[in-house]
């Protein structure tokens, strides 16, 4: 009998597939494979390769073995194809087919649409770990070189899992989408990755912790729509797919919480009251937190431009259609398929910002990202438990969602923070308080200087309050390879 | 009085609600609102799929309480409440307790007694499941190996028996015990208690990632249990309870230095130990020693396996006390030709000291460790106390 709870490991993917009984996919990804790894090979820094990290991998995905933590090199980390259980006798659960069998194999005439939201989820993955390449010579410690790691490996794995749909149930135009997210590359000129986001360099440890805490957040909105969809197979794939996003979720919200524990910490020793003290407070080692509220500002509102347009026709069909869900689509209470209901959503009408009632299911995409802004803010509510904790008179918050936007009603008109709509001037002059300048980003960068000796943080970095699988404060979560 | 009872908490400053474990739950025991993410202390039954899926480690915080927190308490937290004080033998706070059933409870505190006081589980140490399976709801486990350890000719026989849970989960850690529930029934009729053994295989199985566990029986004579246990044919199934202890356990720490004291069937959580310190960190050198004593080489459990571990890994020091042409020997005597070692580690904030094995060898173990402390201008129940309360001294004896 089939196992489809632990992993098989007798082809060279590791796989809950049947994967050696399928030889025409098998033989699909076995040539795709050598790609994978050339691309890996060539974007990671040769030392890291070599060393060995403290990382967990899946050898099966119920919850007593998805999360086996040992030394691994990278280059030896099982990548496999991994999916959550079947669910027995699943229904569609939204759309205009709820309640109908979920679909096994692709329904002809959704199969563009289909294909086209695997390879843009796809074409993420593997983009945050080329953004993210240089990291690892300014990690702050070893803990954080792990969890690095284990992002990367981890977008690496979510690559293999849309590629696998791809080859599966995709044919000749699945393996050439395949082929391309190996070809595309972030930042490059001739073939970028697909979103903007995707395309900008995480030039330091602050971007990465703000990446992971609100670029990834867009990820995880996205799998949990991608979760729902009647698609059998890619549910799977993104709930097994999300218990992994929850790592990265953690890695940005404990590593800019750590980042203002040790900068109230520091200021409080040094007796420096005014956050915005902020030659004395750099002087510290330390991040101002003004400064770090201007990183806030920039990734949060990049990360909502991923949502697109907030009434979009492409997402009402992917809903009608049963293709995507909402957010915890099986847990709202309505009859799923929204013919007659409406959703607020932001417009702008005689100069002025306004809410306004449109038919809901054209404003799924807003929905999903107001979903996310309620996400997002709890963990700025935990920041800010951090601060208060120390007496230090300073609050995170979210900037308004007009602020700094590309995509959607608020593209091309110029917004402050608080939402309200500014002359061009009145923009330049307040800029260099909203967003971060190139000092700001030549002050952080003064201070992105590698710690490789166990148990050690750089300063302006607190350490974690719980280890890694419970590991104490000293473990060498990184035995790094000297060349 | 309600009887204290632990309880499964989520610790709001280090949850990220991130509701993994909320998806994972089988049974809906975790919730959330819009500022919590909480566990029902009436539906959890610690069956610990949340803990590996969580990825802050929030989710392992447990709580000794009278009267286990309510929904709405913990939806109000912003962080959680400390332990409060139980009172347990008298002497306060007790944030670990072995066992639910009581008849366990007991004989683990008995058992425990050695110690001189409340016993406290290592600092690093994992946390442990406890109760999984009880006399209501056993395991059901499939023998698949019984060897005899000691020689034919031997005294004593001494088995190591494997036990396979197949499907069922059975999260043990090195130094717990599980109970055996002999078939039939006592001359009143009524149904065997269980009797408990502690195991000699670590976590992850007498084979790695099998999900297996060995223990190390004596046949004694009349014994109900470990008769029934040491005629175990592989195929033959047994009804398994726990498991159990909260205390008895390993370090995490790798920078841990371990002293192991025991005699007989006592060596079983040693052999764990050791296997778990190889299996995670063969390179260790010069952090863990052995005192074993038996009456014969013939008569020592696993004398063959464990010579072959490397003297640097674990220094090992046997004691016979019924050899031929050879004077008595025992644990105790050993431990004062190594006083030296024994003083060190009892400075050493790191070291650890555990003594398993039969009541008798206590009192003598005891002597010992007083007068090399004394010697060492130490004084012994001050360094007992302190390496109790520090979770690193641990007596386990029958």
């Amino acid at each position: 009998m089939l196992d489809l709870i632990n992993v098989s490991y007798d082809t060279q993917i590791p796989n809950n597939v049947g994967l050696s009984s399928d030889k025409r996919v098998l033989k699909a990804l076995e040539k795709w494979h050598p790609g994978y790894i050339n691309w890996w090979n060539d974007l990671i820094p040769d030392n890291f390769q070599q060393s060995l990290v403290y990382l967990r991998t899946a050898v099966s995905v119920d919850p007593k073995g998805w999360a086996k933590f040992d030394y691994v090199k990278m280059p030896e980390y099982r990548w496999g194809v991994l999916l959550a259980p079947q669910v027995e006798d699943r229904t569609i659960p939204c759309g205009e087919h709820a309640g109908e069998a979920a679909w096994q194999e692709v329904p002809g005439e959704y199969r563009a649409m289909l294909r086209r939201l695997i390879v843009i989820q796809g074409d993420t993955e593997p983009a945050s770990v080329e953004q993210q390449r240089f990291l690892g010579k300014t990690a702050p410690s070893l803990y954080d070189l792990r969890n690095l790691f284990q992002v990367n490996v981890e977008e690496g794995r979510h690559l293999w899992a849309m590629v696998y749909l791809l080859h599966k149930y995709f044919g000749r135009d699945g393996r050439e989408e395949a082929d391309d997210l190996l070809r595309r590359s972030s930042g490059s000129e001739e073939a970028p990755r697909m979103l903007g986001a995707f395309n900008e360099e995480t030039p330091d440890w602050l971007s990465f912790f703000m990446f992971t805490y609100f670029t990834d957040r867009d990820g995880k909105m996205q799998l949990e729509s991608l979760a729902q969809s009647g698609f059998d197979p890619l549910s799977r794939t993104c709930r097994f797919m999300l218990t992994e996003e929850a790592h990265h979720m953690f890695v940005g919200e404990t590593g800019v919480g750590r980042t203002i524990q040790a900068t109230c910490e520091a200021m409080v020793k040094a007796g420096i009251e005014d956050p915005y003290d902020t030659d004395a407070i750099r002087a510290l080692g330390v991040i101002d937190l003004p400064t770090i509220q201007k990183k806030l500002n920039l990734h949060y509102t990049l990360s909502l431009d991923l949502f697109g347009q907030e009434v979009s026709t492409n997402a009402a069909n992917a809903f009608n259609a049963g293709i995507k869900g909402r957010y915890m689509e099986s847990r709202i209470d309505d009859d799923h398929k929204l013919h007659g209901d409406t959703y607020e959503v932001w417009d702008f009408e005689d100069g002025k910002l306004v809410r306004k009632e449109v038919p809901a299911l054209t404003a799924i995409n807003m929905r999903l990202r107001d979903d996310y802004t309620r996400d997002a803010s709890g963990g700025v509510g935990r920041w800010n438990k951090i601060i208060e904790k120390t007496g230090i008179d300073f609050q995170m918050k979210l900037p308004h969602e007009s602020f700094n936007r590309k995509i959607g009603v608020f593209a091309d008109k110029l917004f402050d923070p608080d939402g309200k709509l500014l002359t061009g001037a009145e923009y330049d002059a307040g800029m260099p308080d909203w967003l971060p300048t190139h000092a700001d980003g030549d002050f952080i960068q003064s201070l992105m200087v590698p710690v490789y000796e166990p148990g050690q943080y750089a300063s302006w970095i607190a350490p974690p309050k719980v280890g890694i699988d419970n590991k104490p404060g000293d473990f060498e979560y990184v035995k790094l390879h000297m060349a | 009085m309600n009887k204290p009872v632990k309880q499964h908490l989520i610790d709001p400053e280090i949850c990220i609600r991130c509701y993994t474990c909320e998806m994972t739950c089988p049974i809906g025991a975790i919730t959330h609102d819009d500022n919590n993410v909480v566990v029902d202390a009436a539906r959890c039954n610690f069956c610990m799929d949340c803990i590996p899926v969580c990825p802050t480690g929030s989710i392992d915080e447990w709580r000794i309480v009278n009267e286990p927190y309510s929904l709405d308490e913990q939806f109000g937290w912003s962080e959680l409440p400390p332990q409060e004080e139980i009172a347990a033998d008298g002497d306060g706070a007790d944030t670990s307790i072995e066992a639910f059933d009581d008849a366990i409870a007991a004989l683990l505190a008995e058992a425990h007694s050695g110690a001189g006081g409340k016993a406290r589980a290592p600092a690093s140490a994992a946390k442990p499941s406890i109760n999984l399976y009880n006399l209501a709801k056993p395991a059901e486990a499939t023998v698949t190996g019984n060897f005899r350890l000691t020689s034919e000719d031997g005294d004593s026989d001494v088995r190591h028996i494997i036990l396979d849970f197949g499907a069922t989960p059975f999260p043990v850690l090195e130094g717990q015990s599980i109970g055996i529930i002999p078939p039939g029934t006592d001359e009143k009729g009524e149904a065997h208690l269980p009797r408990l053994y502690s195991v000699s295989s670590p976590r992850d199985g007498e084979r790695p990632n099998y999900n297996n566990v060995s223990l190390t029986v004596k046949r004694e004579p009349n014994g109900v249990c470990s008769n029934h246990v040491c005629d175990l044919k592989p195929g033959d199934t047994v009804r398994v309870t726990g498991p159990f202890g909260s205390t008895f356990l390993l370090p995490s720490d790798s920078g841990a230095h371990l002293m192991m004291i025991c005699t007989g069937t006592g060596s079983a959580p040693f052999r764990a130990f050791t296997m778990r310190r190889q299996r995670e960190n063969p390179r260790l050198k010069d952090t863990m020693s052995l005192y074993f004593g038996a009456r014969t080489p013939e008569d020592l459990p696993y004398f063959g396996p464990l010579k072959k571990v490397p003297e640097s890994f674990m220094k090992k020091v046997f004691a016979f006390s019924r050899q031929p042409e050879s004077p008595k020997n025992y644990v105790q005597d050993k431990l004062r030709e190594n006083a030296d070692d024994v003083a060190a580690l009892m400075r050493n904030p790191d070291g650890y000291i555990y003594i398993c094995g039969l009541k008798a060898m206590e009192h003598g173990v005891e002597e010992a460790l007083s007068d090399i402390a004394r010697s060492a201008g130490l004084v012994w129940t001050e360094v007992r106390d302190t390496m109790r309360d520090d979770g690193r001294y641990h007596v386990e004896t029958y």
